[in-house]
């Protein structure tokens, strides 16, 4: 047993990390906002060149024949970087519809919100997930959509009446799981930096006990997430990837707003990202599983093993 | 990331499964937990079968009589043990865990032979003599003084949390052998004959009932200028290279231990209708996710401590400070599954609830380890200290 990344899978994490560094950096982050998280065609195509679309499919198909812990890691990294975009969606639409894997369709998911669909005008297509099989739709099937004032900027949202409501997909449900891992894991890193940089009374605000406890408990929350998304990627697991998204969606929201928390006033203005990271993770929080139906499936697992 | 053990590994499990399966029938009946002579002999006893199959000191290294087992094997032992229902490791802890490990990186050849031998073995107990009433979690601050006269030091003082000292043959001491230097260098560490003059124990009754552990007075008690291990005023760090140990593996079994309660906690609530709350069952479910996340996460602590030579690293803070919480989190729901039955000390589960109160003291609380992870995995600026050191 030795549950670290191997080294592949630590040159495929750093790649990833430069990758959206140079692409997807702070202001091509904060001009997604002003835009209201249209999706950007262009950096599309080079996801989808870089392969983060067509990461699991076989290479006979042109994919990267890589499995659920790689791709775990790549939605780790875009979690981090607040990557906007139906990522996830476009990821399982990959070898289904053409366009999905090379990125030049950008694929929404109608079944993962309960009747809510973001990135809607943007779309291409949409997955629609029944049991095990997948569907593919098109704005043209869905004319009762209706978009409203998203609170999240990053991601536009449109309301259909009666949307389907249908069983999570595993593969689905682990990957925004991993996205809220590295939303986790950069809110931490973020109120540290701003604990080590911002003064008063004197000193560092990192140096007083009650921020560095706010820190300490961001990092244990990140770390235990961390294990149970890894753990749930190499076993494929049903109730260990449920468990894990409960896990991952704590440490993403809590961790939020620890760190605006830390960033005292500046962290309530539009100006500093927390806010951001919040509100996406109060959205991916009600996406494919929310944490009273995750209770729930554990539950269920304890009282099967019975 | 490979979640699979590797056939040797696997060969190892099965080895210890058949072995546990033929041994623990001949264990004695377990001791009335306040009979602490009684626990001792169990204790001993377990641990001089361990011995005898070769188990004994599993994780220490070989030339220090250990069998050099990887931080995997070690883990799987404790893995194995738990689910077979073998005895903890008791009064054995601070000799196998703490004590032993210490002399063995730090101590003389014949430091090594005289010690070490008896605790494998389960011939000698060790008990831990580190905090006392004004030092707990400042442990550097500590007053118990021992000055040196010929070839002894004359130690006055005294301790406290001393658990095993009633039955323990050693004591691992720390005393202030100069007084005049920074707090953290004026320390030595001696072991201690608990026999010697001037030693005087006194039992302290825990909120649990038990007596768990006791204070300690020393009234000038010669201990022999050959017991100190390391240089005279280098016990500070001669303590930290081996304390890291007691965060970073012993509550592995536990971990196994708390699943296997709350799979008995399903059962005792389908039983009685609590099930059908769900309040609870979702709680009861919120904790299966935790503690597998807490087992998945001792797998990755010790992949990365078998990496890095053996040694756990901070990763046992983290680890610590999330499972000391969700324990006390499980016999709390224990408690909502029981109802009224919860106030009935016979109750199994009363007594685990009253215990794991001290899960976020002991060990550094959860305050220390907080600053812990602050400070030295995040970096975080180290905050106002009143006293040089």
């Amino acid at each position: 047993m030795d549950f670290r990344l191997t080294d592949d899978q630590r040159a495929l994490r750093s790649g990833v990390r430069e990758l959206l560094a140079g692409r997807f950096g702070r202001d091509a982050l904060r001009a997604a906002v002003d835009r209201e998280g249209t999706v950007d065609r262009e950096l599309w195509r080079e996801l989808g060149a870089a392969g983060f679309f067509a990461l699991r499919l076989p290479e006979e198909e042109g994919g990267a024949g890589l499995g659920l812990p790689e791709a775990v890691l790549l939605f780790e990294e875009a979690g981090r970087a607040l990557l906007n975009g139906p990522l996830v969606a476009t990821h399982l639409a990959a070898g289904r519809l053409p366009g999905a894997a090379d990125g030049t369709q950008v694929v929404t998911c109608g079944t993962q919100l309960r009747g809510l669909i973001p990135h809607f005008t943007d779309a291409d297509a949409a997955v629609v997930i029944d049991g095990a099989g997948m569907r593919i739709r098109y704005p043209k099937d869905l004319p009762h959509a209706r978009q409203f004032r998203s609170m999240d900027p990053l991601t536009p949202l449109h309301r259909i009446p009666d949307g389907p409501m249908v069983p999570p997909r595993p593969d689905a449900i682990l990957l925004t799981a991993a996205e809220q891992l590295g939303s986790a894991a950069r809110t931490t890193e973020m109120a540290v930096q701003y604990a080590k940089e911002r003064e008063q009374f004197g000193q560092p605000i990192g140096g007083f006990q009650a921020v560095k406890h706010l820190c300490a408990q961001m990092l244990v929350r990140t770390e235990v997430a961390r294990a149970a998304v890894y753990a749930a990627a190499v076993t494929e697991e049903f109730t260990e990837i449920a468990g894990a998204k409960l896990l991952a969606d704590e440490a993403a929201v809590q961790g939020a707003r620890d760190c605006l928390q830390v960033f005292g006033g500046m962290g309530f203005t539009w100006e500093a990202d927390v806010h951001l990271h919040l509100k996406r993770a109060w959205l991916r929080e009600q996406m494919w599983l929310t944490a009273a139906e995750s209770e729930e499936i554990q539950a269920e697992a304890l009282a099967s093993a019975l | 990331m490979d979640l699979t053990y590797t056939e040797e590994e696997e060969g190892f499990r099965a080895r210890l499964r058949s072995w546990l399966a033929l041994s623990l029938p001949k264990l004695p009946p377990k001791p009335d937990p306040l009979d602490w002579p009684g626990r001792r002999s169990y204790d001993t006893a377990w641990q001089r079968m361990l011995y005898d199959a070769g188990y004994a000191g599993l994780h220490w290294p070989v030339d220090a009589g250990g069998q050099g087992a990887t931080p995997t094997q070690h883990l799987i032992y404790l893995e194995e043990t738990e689910r077979a229902g073998a005895p903890y490791v008791g009064a054995n802890f601070v000799g196998l865990l703490h004590a032993g490990p210490t002399v063995a990186a730090e101590g003389t050849a014949e430091q090594r032979a005289r010690w070490l031998p008896p605790v494998l073995r389960g011939d000698e107990v060790w008990c831990q003599g580190f905090s006392e009433p004004d030092a707990g979690s400042d442990l550097a601050s500590l007053r118990t003084k021992a000055v040196r006269d010929g070839d002894s030091y004359v130690v006055t003082g005294s301790k406290i949390w001393t658990s095993h000292a009633e039955v323990a043959d050693w004591c691992e001491l720390l005393v202030r052998t100069d007084p005049q230097a920074p707090r953290h260098r004026g320390i030595s560490w001696l072991a201690m004959p608990m026999d010697a003059p001037g030693v005087t124990v006194r039992p302290l009754r825990t909120l649990a009932g038990s007596a768990e552990f006791a204070e300690m007075f020393l009234d000038e008690v010669r201990v022999p200028v050959a017991n100190r291990v390391g240089e005279e005023n280098d016990g500070w760090r001669v303590t930290m290279v081996t304390l890291s140990f007691e965060r970073g593996t012993a509550f592995v079994g536990e971990v196994v231990a708390c699943r296997r309660t709350l799979g008995e906690l399903a059962r005792r609530a389908r039983r009685n209708g609590h099930w059908d709350d769900p309040v609870l069952r979702r709680r009861l479910g919120r904790l299966n996710a935790e503690f597998r996340a807490l087992w998945r996460l001792t797998q990755w602590n010790v992949s990365e401590a078998q990496n890095a030579g053996g040694v756990p690293g901070t990763g046992g803070s983290v680890f610590k400070l999330r499972y000391s919480h969700a324990r006390q989190e499980l016999y709390d729901t224990a408690a909502e599954v029981l109802g009224p039955d919860a106030m009935d000390l016979d109750e199994e589960w009363t007594g685990d609830r009253l215990s794991s109160l001290s899960y976020t003291i002991a060990a550094g609380t959860s305050q220390i380890q907080q600053n812990i992870v602050a400070e030295r995995i995040l970096g975080l600026p180290k905050g106002r200290r009143w006293t040089s050191g």
